[in-house]
């Protein structure tokens, strides 16, 4: 295989460079993580004339090198070292033409450490409208650099770029600044010491351990114990630094652009006025989050149905073409369910990142985080925690993957942490059963019925801990936060259509191979233990029944069958076992095996207790009928009664009973430690608030 | 007493003194907050923070009590 070259993509965040990095690799491209930190690191193939390829790697946005987030901090890791197989043979700084002088500040640093760099200006396509004029030969000189002018949404430059990139050999090496002007006296001592070393790269080695957190020096070829300044007399220097950085960026855009005010068209502040209105802006931001509801919730029904369908189907299929036995069980009744359990979140994880995206592209999100950020930092949360705390509403799973926009790490993991307690669509299943059971239906007033009300209540409830159980979080958890409220307000764009596409396949594809290994295991763990028991009461299920139900039709014996082998299964053993402990909520076992088996999924619960009642469909009516009937042993009254239907209501609301989204949130924090704690908690709180709604209420 | 950005009223402009504040984020700073650079005040969310603003050419939403520390004075 011929030597790729290896090429590091670079820039401020909202500079198009995901747009360069798409046109550039098109659809050859991966994305995974960076080794034990959850950022995310894409990577891809550019074919370039002659059989050459590139390797871009895709680094996270960042404004400058002196790196204030975890995302941040990876571009200046790989940066610093040599060996790392990543090292670029050439940088590709991307910038957007409207803030080149900002941009142009990270340019710069990467200039100064020596490395081949190629300056990209993007969006082009804008100058006109904001009555730019750029002298490309000009800026070329000055910045001592190649420039290739891009327009990422109408598809040009990119060739260009692609031929700069080939001849990377030819792009000179020299510093933009001199870090000797920082600090005169200071940089020459340093240079001494060690003289082969690039002054501006000591200098960064140094500075990081102001920065955002301590570099492992081991893996760098320099080690300066080489002491160093007070932290206060370092920060000092940092803002020297970005001073002279500006007067030398001042210099070369006065002789290479010239902006015509008055030629300068633009909707931003138009936009802007009614987007971030005091009123307007909340209106149009809850209408928006009430269509992603609606979204979610709704339209993504359809395809569920179907997929729900279409894998039933699948394993009825399987299942009749194959010859009967254990292993066609596994296959139909654990595998495939299992697996269907996996695609059936795809429409709605879909749709929540088609919204986000394109809400991220427009530039509009970051106007979300200007309107909610005072409401929710009470909290310890952070204004874009929002989105994934409304999302959760319709399922946790797509709700925690869009945590990712959230730059600060102990916000972000406190979003994480109670989005979990927003009422899921998983949970609406159960609480329609119980309150039906257990809750009059009677009307309050002219419109609303005591169901409903309920109903809303405990969609309050939810929220209501959630928030609740962030401000006690952000009590609790000490995490060093170094990370500052700066955001940037990025002009309006209409979204390109293929960075959306791209990163809803993406997100969906992290999903599927990320929490989906875990649902499948788990999926055929609790199908083992509802297919086998531990004595021959289960093994002798079949001769049992058809002995004692002889005079039953084939079909009741069948039903009698699956409840009785439930019964006698590890399972049904299990939910035996855990009677004592929730019979204090007012449940028996069959209850406890529904808890048990809506781990898997809570919607689980339902079925479960259709199989356990021997109610062959799961009809709501027929099963509502039958749990009505059952009657509690020990009282004589009904199992489901106004106390026992709460405390089942209660526990619900707070469990945490989805392995879906303990699997998620494993992958987006990266440890066990998290879904544990979260697990534990969850179910801590759930079995006391319904402890004690039971012994009160009873 | 000094004048700094939370004092600014919606559409004024200012000019950034000096910079003298430890506790000004870097990251500010490198987005052009920097002594001599205008800074206007483009809207604020309810009870003024944060506090969107441009300063030299960038629009940025800041928190109050960051900018309660940039001094500026208002042409």
């Amino acid at each position: 295989m011929a030597k790729q070259i290896k090429v590091s993509l670079i820039g401020n965040p909202n500079t198009g460079k995901t747009s360069v990095f798409n046109l550039l690799t098109g659809l050859n491209q991966q994305v995974g993580n960076y080794p034990g930190i959850t950022v995310e690191k894409k990577e891809g193939i550019c074919k370039l004339s002659r059989g050459v390829k590139a390797h871009i790697l895709d680094l996270p946005g960042t404004y400058s090198l002196n790196a204030s987030s975890l995302d941040e901090n990876v571009v200046i890791e790989l940066l610093l070292n040599k060996k790392d197989k990543d090292f670029p043979d050439v940088a590709v700084v991307v910038s957007d033409v409207e803030n080149l002088k900002r941009n142009l500040l990270l340019f710069t640093q990467i200039k100064d450490l020596e490395i081949p760099t190629i300056l990209v200006i993007n969006m082009a396509d804008r100058m006109n409208r904001k009555g730019i004029t750029l002298n490309i030969e000009v800026l070329e000189k000055e910045l001592n650099t190649k420039i290739a002018l891009v327009s990422a949404r109408k598809k040009e430059g990119i060739d260009e770029l692609k031929k700069l990139i080939e001849s990377y050999a030819l792009l000179p090496k020299t510093p933009c600044v001199n870090a000797l002007t920082f600090a005169p006296d200071y940089f020459e001592s340093l240079q001494k010491t060690f003289p082969n070393e690039s002054l501006y790269k000591l200098w960064l080695v140094i500075t990081q351990d102001v920065n955002f957190r301590k570099i492992d020096k081991q893996n760098l070829d320099i080690t300066p114990d080489f002491k160093i300044k007070s932290e206060n007399e370092l920060k000092r220097l940092q803002q020297k630094e970005t001073i002279k950085r500006y007067q030398f960026i001042n210099n070369v855009l006065k002789q290479g652009l010239v902006v015509d005010e008055k030629a300068a068209t633009g909707t931003r502040a138009k936009l802007d006025r009614v987007l971030t209105h005091k009123f307007w802006g909340y209106f149009i931001f809850f209408g928006i989050l009430l269509l992603i509801f609606q979204a979610i919730y709704d339209w993504s029904s359809y395809p569920m149905d179907m997929i729900d369908e279409g894998f039933a189907w699948l394993s009825e299929v399987t299942k009749s073409m194959l010859p009967a036995g254990p292993f066609v069980d596994l296959i139909t009744e654990g595998i495939i369910p299992g697996l269907g359990g996996i695609v059936i979140f795809i429409p709605q994880i879909a749709f929540l990142f088609l919204f986000i995206s394109i809400l991220e592209e427009s530039g509009y999100m970051s106007r979300v985080v200007f309107l909610m950020d005072r409401v929710m930092r009470r909290f310890g949360l952070s204004g874009k925690s929002v989105v994934p705390l409304v999302s959760g509403t319709a399922c946790a799973i797509p709700a925690v993957m869009a945590t990712r926009n959230i730059e600060n790490w102990k916000e972000r993991l406190i979003t994480i942490l109670v989005v979990p307690f927003t009422t899921c669509a998983a949970r609406l299943p159960v609480y329609l059963i119980i309150i039906t059971l257990v809750i009059p239906d009677e009307k309050v007033g002219w419109v609303f019925s005591y169901q409903s009300l309920t109903l809303m209540f405990l969609y309050f409830l939810g929220f209501g801990t959630a928030v609740g159980s962030a401000w006690m979080l952000n009590k609790i958890l000490k995490i060093k936060n170094k990370s500052y409220f700066v955001i940037e307000m990025p002009g309006y764009k209409v979204p390109l259509f293929k960075n959306v596409a791209i990163n809803v396949v993406e997100k969906t594809k992290a999903f599927i191979f990320g929490a989906g290994k875990i649902i499948l295991a788990i999926s055929i763990i609790l199908w083992v233990l509802a297919s086998f028991g531990p004595n021959d009461k289960f093994n002798n299920a079949e001769e049992n029944i058809t002995q004692e139900y002889a005079d039953l039709s084939q079909e009741e014996q069948d039903h009698k069958l699956a409840s009785y082998k439930l019964e006698h299964s590890f399972i049904g053993y299990a939910g035996k076992a855990i009677e004592p402990i929730v019979a204090p909520l007012g449940y028996d076992w069959k209850i406890g095996i529904g808890i048990i088996s809506s781990f898997a999924a809570r919607e689980v619960f339902v079925g479960t207790l259709a199989t356990i009642y021997s109610v062959g469909s799961d009809e709501e009516e027929t099963i509502k009928n039958r749990m009505a009937a059952e009657i509690n042993p020990k009282t004589g009254g009904p199992l489901f009664n106004f106390a026992s239907g709460i405390s089942l209501l209660l526990f619900y609301a707070f469990a945490m009973q989805c392995m879906s989204t303990l699997a998620i949130v494993k992958r987006e924090t990266n440890s066990w430690k998290w879904p544990m704690a979260q697990l534990v908690f969850m179910s801590v709180l759930a079995y006391t608030i319904a402890l004690i709604a039971y012994q009160v209420l009873k | 007493m000094k004048t700094t950005i939370a004092h600014l009223k919606r559409g004024q402009r200012a000019l950034i003194k000096e910079i003298t504040s430890d506790s000004i984020p870097l990251k500010l700073l490198e987005m052009g907050c920097l002594p001599g650079n205008e800074v206007e005040l483009l809207q604020t969310a309810p009870f003024k923070c944060p506090m969107y603003l441009t300063i030299n050419g960038s629009h940025l939403a800041i928190r109050k009590e960051i900018a309660a520390q940039i001094e500026v004075q208002i042409i």
